[in-house]
């Protein structure tokens, strides 16, 4: 199988992903950020869309905050639709991390880390993401929605390894967080494209799992999908403020 | 929905706690059961159930069949003289298709429906070279299958296990076409293929 292997002591960048599923305070701050003044600004369009997942289990401080409606609770459960999260708030969520990897990607591209065949491969990539990006805007539009705006981001790019690792976490976190929308979604025709682009994430993942000697499924059999608030805590660091 | 883990690299080798993968998605499927007011007891809610979920189970059919393929070719694979990551490869696809086949037994199951008897398949395995080449053929063709039928299912949580699943078939696509040098995500959008079009692309595999 795939041979290029960069060295796992080298990767300055650990799983954003997994900080946040060791570390439980990490939601916490996320719930208090998104409570304060920081609320403002870059990430109120998924604010609004930030569900309480636990189930009934998060404190009321953190329903207050994640679902302004008090409409959050059900939503997992397919309760009423009109209800919850809805398929433009969805799309903006997902428009938003195609955003980050495109701005990704061509910050690798331009960073002159990679060479030869890996850059073709991270520059198809690239045209990928752009791809999904414009579907999902022209979706939005379609659905009489505003699209999310690219924000402004800052990636540690120090090395090759490490850039491959940073890759391999926000794709594996992409197609998680395309599976954890997927039964969200009302609308047939918005489900069929995220669920096209769902698999393309997927594949992105494992190929940049190999590169950095990870197992392409790293879950075994089954993917695990990730939350909204999961999702938009790890990547915040990554949008300048 | 149930947690599942994240999608973390480092966290490869930590299982859905408590639960085998098997009877996680079926613990998914009957939870479904309360969106479509089935009840939350008593003998009424599988019955229940599975009227509201006759279209899930067709479709939970149907991956059935796929995943069966797909567990019997790498079987048969094995018994070709493969290098060795290939072999590696060979093994842990087919663990992972022989665990999506008792997964959705137990779920077809579960919603009241009886699973099909596997068919009994062949498939012109020669080498290496022609493994890899169906390998990429039959891991496509489920991921478009997946991602036609998905769109059918009604029950949130069958929708999630039949997501939880394409994406490892996404993944086993991809690290096929590597090995076989070809671009792992050739398409920006990923195919759908209709039912009737994937049985028939299956049919030469089915001895009769």
């Amino acid at each position: 199988m795939q041979e290029s292997r960069t060295n796992a002591r080298d990767r300055e960048q650990p799983g954003a992903m997994e900080e946040l599923a060791r570390d439980p305070s990490s939601r916490k701050r996320f719930l208090r950020m998104v409570g304060g003044a920081g609320a403002a600004g870059a990430f109120a369009v998924f604010l609004a869309a930030c569900t309480d997942d636990d189930g009934g289990g998060g404190s009321s401080s953190n329903r207050d905050v994640a679902s302004p409606g008090g409409v959050a609770s059900n939503r997992d459960r397919g309760g009423d639709p009109k209800e919850g999260t809805s398929d433009v708030e969805i799309l903006n969520y997902a428009l938003s991390l195609e955003n980050l990897e495109t701005s990704l990607y061509g910050k690798v591209v331009e960073s002159g880390l990679f060479r030869g065949s890996q850059l073709d491969l991270i520059k198809k990539f690239a045209d990928n993401e752009r791809q999904h990006r414009e579907l999902l805007e022209a979706t939005v539009e379609k659905l009489g929605g505003k699209p999310a705006a690219p924000q402004k981001t800052s990636f540690p790019l120090n090395s090759a390894s490490g850039v491959l690792t940073l890759a391999a976490t926000i794709e594996n976190g992409g197609a998680a967080a395309y599976l954890g929308q997927a039964n969200r979604i009302r609308d047939k025709e918005v489900l069929a494209a995220a669920l096209s682009i769902h698999t393309v994430e997927a594949r992105h993942a494992a190929v940049l799992n190999e590169l950095v000697g990870l197992p392409p499924t790293p879950q075994g059999s089954f993917a695990g999908p990730l939350s909204m608030e999961e999702v938009l805590t790890s990547v915040q660091r990554y949008i300048d403020s | 929905m149930t947690r599942a883990n994240p999608a973390v690299p480092d966290l490869s080798t930590v299982e859905v706690q408590g639960l085998t993968r098997g009877s996680f998605l079926l613990r998914s499927a009957f939870a479904a059961g309360t969106v479509y007011g089935a009840g939350a007891v008593g003998p009424y809610v599988k019955h229940a159930f599975a009227q509201s979920n006759a279209g899930d189970v067709e479709v939970l059919k149907f991956a059935l069949t796929l995943e069966l393929l797909e567990a019997a070719f790498y079987e048969r694979a094995l018994r070709l003289p493969l290098s060795g990551g290939v072999r590696e490869m060979a093994q842990t696809f087919g663990k992972h298709e022989r665990e999506h086949v008792s997964a959705i037994e137990e779920t077809i199951d579960g919603l009241g429906g009886k699973p099909d008897r596997a068919p009994r398949f062949s498939f012109p395995l020669r080498d290496e070279r022609s493994f890899l080449a169906l390998a990429q053929t039959l891991e496509e063709t489920g991921v478009s299958a997946y991602n036609g039928a998905a769109v059918q299912i009604r029950s949130p949580e069958v929708l999630a296990a039949a997501g939880q699943i394409v994406q490892i078939e996404a993944r086993h696509a991809a690290v096929i076409r590597t090995a076989r040098s070809q671009a792992p995500a050739p398409l920006a959008f990923d195919k759908a293929l209709r039912m009737k079009q994937v049985l028939q692309a299956a049919k030469p595999f089915l001895k009769s």
